[in-house]
């Protein structure tokens, strides 16, 4: 049994792979773990064993990042996905699966680095072969070097409509158009933000170039009404929002070919694993919805327990590995290992750094957040839930009969209850049923966290055992 | 300000049940829940309806709960089944032999099968049997249709319902009782707390200490997969409880332990015993290998140390009586709900109650 680890940061994404990298150079032993075969996250994700065509800045970025772990003392375990984790008395334990079974690690501090999940507002059609995530489109584009179709419509809001249309045809796809929710004018209101990063803003212009240079057809201020086929995706519908995102009614509709559509409307920080530890959430638009609870320096309001990157608040990847070190250096001080002042002068100029960038990253957070327009707008019959298929018109039937929170929706129509556990369907109900009961949606609140964190196979959590050697408890009374 | 006969604390399975009776005894009753109807363990729980695994001493009224359950049918998911209790070694079988025998003699309609009948019935299931029992009158509802259910016979007998409305006091004046949520107060002549693992904390706020205890009983539920088991699948020790819904998805159950507490109103999933769980699972139905688990939870399940229930006056409080620690709440509570109103309502009830005085003697585990 080797020495107790100091501390396991789950995700190596670039805030997890940096916390890692500082907590060990200033000597703490260190684990870090995700489910991917190498560091890097969804931002910087790359695809094993095929060779990039050309150097992007975010495969420059993501190299550094694998380069500064291979030459750091951090014991990094990839391949291994979290199910669950439990805080004891005075240590974590992170109960994963790995290729050969279940693996439990333990450390007596945690970070949190989980990242951003894709927020989803349901469409008409958007249970449709062909119709896919912006995230799941960047997967394939980066891991697979695969186009989503040959005719694609991008549509939703934030900068990654621009980074997967763009994507797409410099793979030699063809964008059929780009449907964002955002009026052309809104991406220029937050330019001195966006000015604060000036590397980034130049990223988001080539990406306007190449899409200029293809002649992408690009539509402001509108949605998809529809998405068509039968059943793979032969068309969308699209129609113009009004001044505030509302769906005009009996406006002009727009029917366009495509063969795949690729939809998100931005990103909220990922919460399950602080939930399922019962931290502090709070909810705030401008950090992309509900998030943890953390404090300056990357603390949540369980001791030992620390979130940076998108999941402490949507900041963005550049102010990420800021916050991930910030936290490296707070878990150093929780461990009692340096004092309060040798903790603050060092993370002091990481703080300015972190909260420097973090500006773009909120400025991009602003440029994603729709309005309840196009929620008000989704149809009776439109799947809410597409595990359990879960239309508006069966959860708006639940709320009137009398459920009001979200376990009681999910109890009254089993919304959220399918193998995504409500990664896809929590927020869109709960502003539905803000919208209905004529609350906000931080006043609807979250759905409790409950393990696995993801779905896995019985055998892969059972692992090899001799049913003679299980312990049986005492029986149940007579 | 409206005076009610009866405040019911507590809107679970045995505090509506009770509600519904006394108010089609006249009496004007008000039900608060400190969340929503049905939300705790009357909706979290694995919905088995099995005499096979009630206590001898209560098959009565477990037999009267599943006539309750059987006529609230499709509306809960009721499904009547039959059920298999399994052993798989010779002190599985001794076990099995013993406990079900008494069982049958205390009017269960529970026979011995052969593992080649259980087979027959059942052919996924693991070739280890070596006892069985069976039980026709066995199934399962769905659990998670119990809040809605419950609103809607609280509507439909026009009982005033207060949701998301935690009790934070209750005082005894000479009239009745007063009860205080945050937001607003009740009065009522009498009141039931029927507030499972949180009748401990209401019955102290007038001044009894009840030695309840807490178990926190982890539930796990798969994804969809096609269908493989049509009855109910208990063990012989009664730690585990499996069955298939008509979506396909496995339900997984048997009372193994996680931890929190009632005060903080969190209940955690241990990884330790949830596995434990889903081995003895994946051992009585080999099938389960690939199939996902997608979601555990936990629910609280109170006792006190003889493990029958409350059921009758709160000692020393005239006016106020409490129903809870029912082992097997979910199946009994419709039955034993109703007899409880008997009493408020001042009539015999058909079957013995529970005095809750006997307790007060036992000194609590905890």
């Amino acid at each position: 049994m080797s020495a107790m680890i100091d501390v396991i940061i789950l995700g190596a994404g670039p805030a997890g792979a940096a916390a890692a990298v500082e907590a060990a150079r200033r000597g703490l032993k260190v684990l870090l773990v995700d489910e991917a075969v190498a560091a890097g996250g969804q931002v910087y994700r790359i695809a094993p064993g095929i060779r990039a065509r050309d150097a992007t800045p975010e495969r420059e970025a993501g190299d550094a990042i694998r380069a500064s772990l291979a030459a750091s003392r951090v014991d990094a375990r990839f391949g291994h996905r979290v199910w669950q984790v439990e805080r004891n008395a005075a240590s974590f334990a992170v109960h994963t699966v790995n290729a050969t079974g279940p693996v439990t690690l333990t450390a007596r501090a945690l970070i949190v680095a989980g990242g951003a999940v894709e927020r989803h507002i349901p469409i008409d059609g958007w249970d449709r072969p062909g119709v896919m995530g912006l995230a799941g489109a960047t997967v394939l584009l980066k891991a697979q070097c695969m186009l989503p179709g040959r005719d694609v419509v991008v549509a939703g809001a934030g900068p990654l409509l621009l980074a997967v249309a763009a994507g797409i045809v410099h793979g030699g796809g063809r964008v059929a158009a780009v449907v964002d929710l955002q009026p052309r004018s809104r991406w220029l209101r937050d330019w001195r933000s966006l000015a604060s990063r000036p590397d980034l803003l130049a990223r988001g212009a080539r990406w306007m170039a190449t899409l200029l240079a293809s002649r992408t057809p690009m539509l402001h201020g509108s949605a998809l009404r529809r998405i068509e086929g039968d059943p793979v995706v032969s068309a969308v519908v699209v129609t113009r929002l009004d001044a505030v995102g509302a769906v005009v009614a009996d406006g002009v509709e727009r029917t366009i070919a495509c063969d795949a559509v690729c939809l998100g409307f931005g990103l909220h920080p990922a919460t399950d694993i602080t939930r399922l530890l019962g931290a502090a959430h709070a909810f705030d638009a401008a950090h992309g919805g509900w998030h943890v609870v953390t404090d300056e320096h990357q603390s949540t309001s369980i001791a030992g327990l620390f979130v940076c990157g998108d999941a402490a608040g949507i900041a963005g990847a550049a102010a990420a590995p800021w916050s991930g070190r910030v936290a490296a250096v707070a878990v150093d001080r929780h461990l009692g290992r340096v004092s309060a002042a040798e903790a603050l002068s060092a993370v002091t100029p990481m703080v300015a750094k972190r909260d420097r960038a973090a500006r773009f990253g909120r400025a991009m957070t602003q440029v994603a957040e729709g309005g309840d327009g196009i929620v008000l707008a989704i149809a009776p019959e439109t799947p809410v839930c597409l595990c359990e298929q879960v239309s508006r018109a069966t959860i708006d039937a639940a709320v009137d009969a009398g459920a009001t929170t979200l376990s009681e929706v999910k109890s009254a129509t089993r919304c959220g209850m399918g193998p995504c556990g409500g990664r896809l369907c929590e927020d869109a109900a709960a502003r539905l049923i803000g919208l209905r009961t004529g609350t906000t949606r931080a006043a609807v609140g979250m759905a409790t966290g409950r393990p696995p964190l993801r779905p896995v196979a019985l055998d892969h959590l059972a692992g090899e055992f001799d049913y003679d050697a299980l312990p049986i408890a005492q029986p149940s009374p007579l | 300000m409206t005076r009610y006969d009866l405040a019911v604390i507590g809107g679970g399975i045995m505090g509506v049940t009770a509600a519904l009776r006394a108010a089609a005894g006249g009496m004007r009753v008000v039900v608060l829940d400190r969340g929503g109807v049905g939300g705790e363990a009357t909706g979290v729980n694995a919905g088995t309806l099995s005499l096979q695994i009630k206590r001898v001493a209560l098959m009565p009224y477990a037999l009267r709960g599943h006539e309750w359950w059987r006529i609230a049918g499709e509306a809960v998911g009721f499904h009547r089944t039959g059920g298999y209790t399994l052993a798989f070694n010779a002190r599985e079988q001794a076990l099995l032999e013993d406990r079900m025998r008494l069982k049958m003699e205390a009017g269960a309609p529970i026979t011995f099968v052969s593992p080649a009948q259980v087979h027959a019935a059942e052919p996924a299931l693991c070739d280890r049997i070596v006892a069985a029992s069976y039980c026709a009158e066995d199934g399962h509802a769905d659990s998670t249709r119990s809040g809605v259910y419950l609103r809607k016979l609280l509507r439909d007998a026009a009982i005033d319902v207060r949701e998301h409305a935690p009790v934070v006091g209750v005082d005894s004046r000479d009239s009745g009782f007063s009860v205080r949520s945050a937001t607003s107060s009740i009065d009522s002549t009498n009141i039931l707390i029927a507030s499972g693992a949180w009748t401990k904390s209401i019955a102290a706020m007038l001044g009894v200490v009840l030695p309840i205890e807490v178990r926190v009983n982890t539930v796990t539920v798969t994804e969809k997969g096609p269908m493989q088991l049509h009855s109910a699948i208990g063990h012989a020790t009664g730690l585990l409880t499996l069955k298939q819904k008509d979506n396909g998805t496995f339900l997984i159950g048997g009372g193994w332990q996680g931890r929190g507490s009632p005060e903080t109103g969190r209940g955690e999933v241990v990884a330790a015993t949830m596995l434990q769980n889903l081995r003895l699972a994946r051992f009585a139905l080999p099938a389960l290998a690939g199939v996902r688990a997608v979601r555990a939870w936990t629910g609280f399940d109170s006792f006190v140390p003889d493990n029958y229930p409350l059921a009758g006056v709160l000692p020393g409080v005239p006016g106020a009586f409490v129903l809870a620690c029912v082992r097997g709440g979910y199946t009994i509570g419709p039955c034993i709900g109703p007899l409880m109103a008997d009493l408020i309502l001042g009539r015999s009830p058909e079957l013995p109650l529970f005095d809750p005085a006997r307790v007060l003697k036992m000194p609590a585990h905890a």
